[in-house]
This record gives C-alpha cells, structure tokens and sequence, in this order.
C-alpha cells in the first residue's frame, strides 16, 4: 500500500525525515508513532504529494508519488495536521464544494448530494443545521474533516491526529468507524503522539524520532511478554513472605514476580496453597510505552547529536503516556 | 474547479462589501455635488467631476476616476492576494490539494475568480454611478466631453494628477491649453528637463500637437448615447485590464507567502512605488515600464477622437506584466511546498 525507500526532506540542514523505509501492508491498521516535532506530519504530506522529497522513493498504492500523485489521490482520503473549512460556509456546503473540487468522474448532483449525506451520517453528523462552521466546536470540525476524507471512499486512509478535539466518546465513536472501514478493506494509516490510541486500535506500529523511523512492527510483537507476571493481592506482605526473591517490584497491592516454571497456573496454586487470597493473575508484557521510551530516550538521544546542539524538548512522549499501560488489561 | 472558486467568491461576504463599498463612494460624492451645485474648480478633483453638472450620463466616466487611483486596486488586491495565501492559511489548501484538484488547475480557477471579480466590481460601479447620475444631475447632453478631460501628458499618476481642466465654452483656445497644463500637473512645455529622458511620452513636440488636436476638437460634437456608451464600455475594458495587473502581482504574491494581508499589502506597496516613480522626473528611464503608468490612459477614450497610443501602449504592458507574473506564480505554486 504504501513503501518509501531511503525517504529523507531537509528543510535546511535540518532533516525533517531522515532515510526513512516504510512499509504498510495493505488491509492493515498502521499506527505511526511519533512526538510532536519529530517529522510525522512531513512524512505525510510527502505521501500526499504536498511536499516534495529531498531525496528516495516513495510509492502509494503500486504507484510513484509525486510524479503519479494524480492517479493516486482520488483513491485516498487523507486529514492532515488538524481540519480546515471555510468558516463562513455552513459544513454541508463546505462538503459540496470540496467534493464538487474533485475530479471530474462523479459529477451527477443528485449521487453527490446522497455522497454527503452518506459521510455526513457516518461521522455522526447527519442532522446538522446550516450553521457557519465558525460556531463548530474542535469536535465537530474534526468529525466534518474526516467526512471529507470519506468523499470518495478511499482505498487508504491516510489520518493524522484524527481524534484531537474529540471527547471520550467522540474518540471511541471514529475508533468503531476506523475498524468498521478497515473490516471492509481500506487501509488505514493513522500517524499520533498518542500512544493509548494507536494501541487500542493498530495492527502495526511504526514510531518515528527526530525524523528516523527507530521501530516497525506488528503490534503484537512489540508488546510481547517480558517473562514476569504480575499479580494483585489484598495481602502483599503475605505473598512476599510467600514468594521471597521472586518479586522484583511491588507497588501497592501488585507485585512483578519473576515467571516460575508452571507459568501462571503454577503461581497461584502455589500462593493460594499458602494461603495468599489473590485479586488478579496476569502475564506481564512490554507496553508500547516501555518499548516507546526506550528507543527515543536520553540514551538514544545521546549518542545521536554529539555535540548536543539539537534541544531535548518533546522529544520524549512522556506527557502523553498512557497511564493505564501497566497495569492489567486484556 | 473554476465553477467552484466562483461560488466560493459569491458565498463570500466579503465580495459584496468591496464592491457595495465602491459604489458607495461616487454615490456620496454625487450627492455632495447634487445638493451644492459646487463643481470642482478647474484644475482639482477627479477627471470628468466638473462636466457631470451638465450631463449625468457621464458620471459613470466620473465614478470610474473616483475609484480607479485607490479604492479599486485596494479591493483587488484584497481579494486577489487572499486568493492562494487565504486558502493555506485557512488549511483548505491542503485539502483541495489532496482532493485532488491539480495546482495549475487551481491557479487558473484562482485567476478566473479575480478577473470575474474585478469585471464584476467595474460594472456595478458604473451602473450604479449611472443610476445615481441620471438621478441626481439628469441625463443631460454630454457634450464638451473634451473640455472636461486633462490634458494627454501621461505621467501624472495619483488622485491629484488627473485634475480636470474645465473652461467655459467661450474661452479662447490658448487659455483652454495653458491652463489644461497646469492642471494636469505640468505638461510638456512646463518641464522640459523630464522630456529629454522619456521621449515617448512627453516628447515637447507629440505634446502640443496633442494640446493642439484638443483645442480643435474643442467645438466638439455632442455624444449620442450610442457613442458614449461605446467609450464607456472601452474605458471599463481597459480599467479592467490595468486592474489585471494589479491582480496578477497580488496573486503572484499570494503565491510565495501564507499570509493573505502580506500579499495585498505587498502588491500595494508595488503600487504605491509605481506611482511615486511615474511622478518622478529622475525615474523617467523607467516609467515606461511601471505598472500604473498608463492607468489614466482610459481617460483617451473620451478624447475626439479616441486617442489610442497610450491605450494601446497600456494594454501592451498590462499583458506583459499579467503573462510575466502569472508564469511566475505558476512555477513557484507548482513545485513549492504545501505546509501549511
């Protein structure tokens, strides 16, 4: 679907995208993870064709982008860097007069007036008003940008941030749609700075730092299991007692107990044949956040600008981690 | 694509403030004139705005003097450097872009909208100031049109320079000359050292024939309506034309920055160097060349006959500065970065 070669765009003697090969498979749900600043919104203008190549190959869907971009777009539907609409125009015109902007195929005024309101329902806007989409909230804005990168049903979707401004609800909303449109065949490529919203919904992962892509993998694989497990007991002193050595953390009611031969069913027969009352038994595995801090943190950074020069600031995710990441889930 | 810019254009409220606005300004001036009876003394105020008295059938002519030295390439400009700039830096850019809606193709619906913009403006100007004319100072005979025109000296460039020259009917031939000169900011005879530089167009000689050419015509026929609709119509299409220039460089503009005020108040600036330059004695190498330098030349329509060097001279460089211009926006739209 999508695979650049050796892609790098300088703006100076700064590169925004450094050498960058990357690889979506078509059908997948591809998360490319990246902090603000660190090249993912370049990255996806040059598949757009909006910015063009400091130098290696990019190609979209079997064809080479920017010479063939053409060919390309009409099968894509993109959101880059946030929604935009005329403010004085209501969303629906706003619609009409991008999916009238489009090529020329499709021109019939009535299967386009059914188009839109088709994406219009599908965001879960069906029922605005005629309202100027200056009174919209960010919400709605975001949810009026994704209707129009569902005009022309596209085979990719190429997202950037497309849950910003959205509430709790609004983000589980486009999450069902995204894995509804996937089901049915389009491949989606989300870039984030947030690490919760490509775990609960990506297949693949590529995280992006300071323009180099440091990982891409199935999501699975990065969170693999990190050989320990975790459990939860309202009697902590009891299991330490109980477990000695094997515990190499203990926070609260959870300990990290290193994996005994049994795996997990051996573990709590044991605690529970020594009377340890258990909340929770589960496998450890490596978050993405772990996998995350560890390929863009100081270390990395480090050793990659010598003298120090480039600042440190948002190049860790820190600020957008997922809290929950560590404790139990699935 | 082209349809769509225009109904962005309609929808845009914008649109019809700049051109209520226009209309707006000889409408008031037509009123002060109507309620006083004042006419400009001779030798200040617009071209025309002593002879509408007589006839309010020229007041079109009048209203198109009113705006064409700020109001006009001020609304232009507006609009024509908000053409590209204003959709980057709203982010819609990107999405027509990504539609896909091919660059040249939308600089070319870009260039359609301001051209239908600018006709637009010029025609409501003058069929309102029309209106109000008939109005107010009725239709009139507009006869003397000659004798309310300055003189052809070219190079006056602001509000100021185009000073009408108006004589009562009776005034000898040779008073009618001089003071037509020193209305019309000096002519030839009265600074010989600018000729020597710009032979074209203040050549002494080419000067009082002209002056010469404007007195004979001084018994001047009356216009019938055909003839002066027929000049109207050509003094629109050429301020139409020298408006084209002005759109192309603000458009040009648009173009190389994200920010729609930088592109009009360059193209502005573009202007206003043009006409401080045109006034210029020791600039005269260039003025040939400046923009604005024949934008009065729309004024030779209503000469008897129609005086047809410096329009064509206009549109020449009107052309020039439109092709030159808008290559240039060509070639930098479609190969820069999208990144707003």
């Amino acid at each position: 679907m999508i695979e650049t070669r050796r892609l790098t765009k300088r703006y100076g003697s700064r590169a925004a995208v450094d050498d960058v090969d990357l690889h979506v498979a078509e059908g997948a749900r591809y998360g490319f993870l990246g902090p603000n600043g660190s090249g993912k919104t370049t990255m996806v203008r040059m598949l757009l064709g909006l910015v063009y190549a400091t130098r290696g190959e990019i190609e979209v869907l079997g064809r080479t982008v920017p010479a063939r971009v053409s060919e390309v777009l009409p099968e894509i539907g993109a959101m880059v860097e946030g929604p935009a609409a005329y403010p004085h125009l209501s969303g629906r015109t706003n619609l009409a007069l991008l999916d009238a902007s489009g090529p020329r195929r499709d021109r019939d005024g009535r299967r386009r007036r059914d188009r839109i309101e088709e994406v219009l329902e599908r965001v879960g806007m069906g029922a605005i008003d005629r309202r100027p989409v200056r009174t919209y909230s960010l919400g709605m804005r975001q949810r009026l940008g994704l209707a129009g990168a569902l005009l022309n049903r596209p085979r990719l979707l190429i997202l950037d941030e497309p849950t910003n401004g959205l509430d709790p609800h609004g983000i589980r909303e486009v999450r069902d749609l995204l894995l509804e449109l996937n089901a049915a065949g389009t491949t989606v490529f989300l870039s984030s700075h947030l690490l919760a919203e490509i775990e609960a919904l990506c297949t693949d992962v590529g995280v992006v730092d300071r323009g180099r892509l440091v990982l891409e993998d199935a999501l699975d694989a990065v969170r693999g299991p990190t050989g320990r497990l975790l459990v939860r007991t309202p009697d902590p002193e009891a299991a330490v007692r109980v477990l000695g050595r094997a515990v190499a953390e203990r926070d609260g009611e959870t300990l990290v107990v290193d994996a005994t031969t049994g795996g997990p069913p051996a573990l709590a027969r044991h605690l529970v044949e020594h009377g340890v009352p258990l909340d929770g038994l589960a496998e450890q595995r490596r978050s993405l956040e772990d996998v995350v801090v560890a390929l863009t943190g100081p270390g990395s950074d480090a050793a990659r600008t010598p003298a120090g020069r480039r600042s440190r600031q948002g190049s860790t995710p820190t600020g957008e981690l997922d809290p929950m990441s560590q404790g139990f889930r699935r | 694509m082209i349809g769509v810019e225009l109904v962005k254009l309609v929808r845009r409220p914008r649109t019809w403030a700049a051109i209520g606005l226009l209309c707006l300004l000889p409408a008031v001036v037509a009123v002060f004139l109507a309620t006083t009876r004042i006419s400009p003394p001779p030798g200040q105020g617009a071209a025309f705005l002593s002879a509408v008295l007589q006839s309010g059938s020229l007041y079109p002519a009048a209203a198109l003097a009113l705006v064409l030295p700020i109001f006009l390439p001020v609304a232009v400009a507006v609009v024509a450097g908000d053409a590209v700039a204003g959709e980057s830096s709203q982010g819609t850019l990107r999405y027509l872009l990504v539609r896909p809606v091919r660059r040249t193709a939308l600089l070319v619906a870009k260039l359609v909208a301001v051209v239908v913009f600018v006709v637009g403006a010029v025609l409501a100007v003058v069929s309102t100031s029309y209106v109000v004319g008939v109005t107010l100072f009725g239709a009139g005979d507009p006869v003397a049109v000659v004798r309310a025109l300055p003189e052809v000296t070219g190079d006056d460039g602001g509000v100021a320079g185009t000073g009408s020259g108006q004589q009562p009917a009776s005034g000898p031939a040779g008073g009618q000359v001089g003071s037509s000169d020193a209305a019309s900011g000096g002519a030839a005879d009265a600074r010989p050292g600018a000729d020597t530089g710009d032979t074209t167009a203040v050549d002494p000689e080419a000067a009082r024939e002209r002056a010469q050419s404007s007195v004979s015509s001084l018994s001047g026929e009356a216009l019938s309506p055909t003839d002066l609709a027929a000049r109207l119509l050509g003094a629109m299409g050429y301020v139409v034309v020298s408006m084209l220039g002005v759109a192309a460089i603000a458009l040009f503009l648009s173009t190389l920055t994200a920010s729609s005020l930088g592109a009009t108040l360059g193209a502005l600036a573009a202007l206003i160097t043009s006409q401080v330059l045109v006034s210029l004695d020791a600039a005269a190498s260039v003025t040939p060349y400046l923009p604005t330098r024949y934008w009065l030349a729309w004024i030779d329509f209503f000469r008897d006959p129609i005086f047809l060097r410096d329009i064509t001279a206009g549109l020449w460089l009107q052309a020039g500065y439109v092709v030159v211009l808008m290559l240039a926006a060509w070639a930098n739209f479609t190969t820069k970065d999208v990144t707003s």
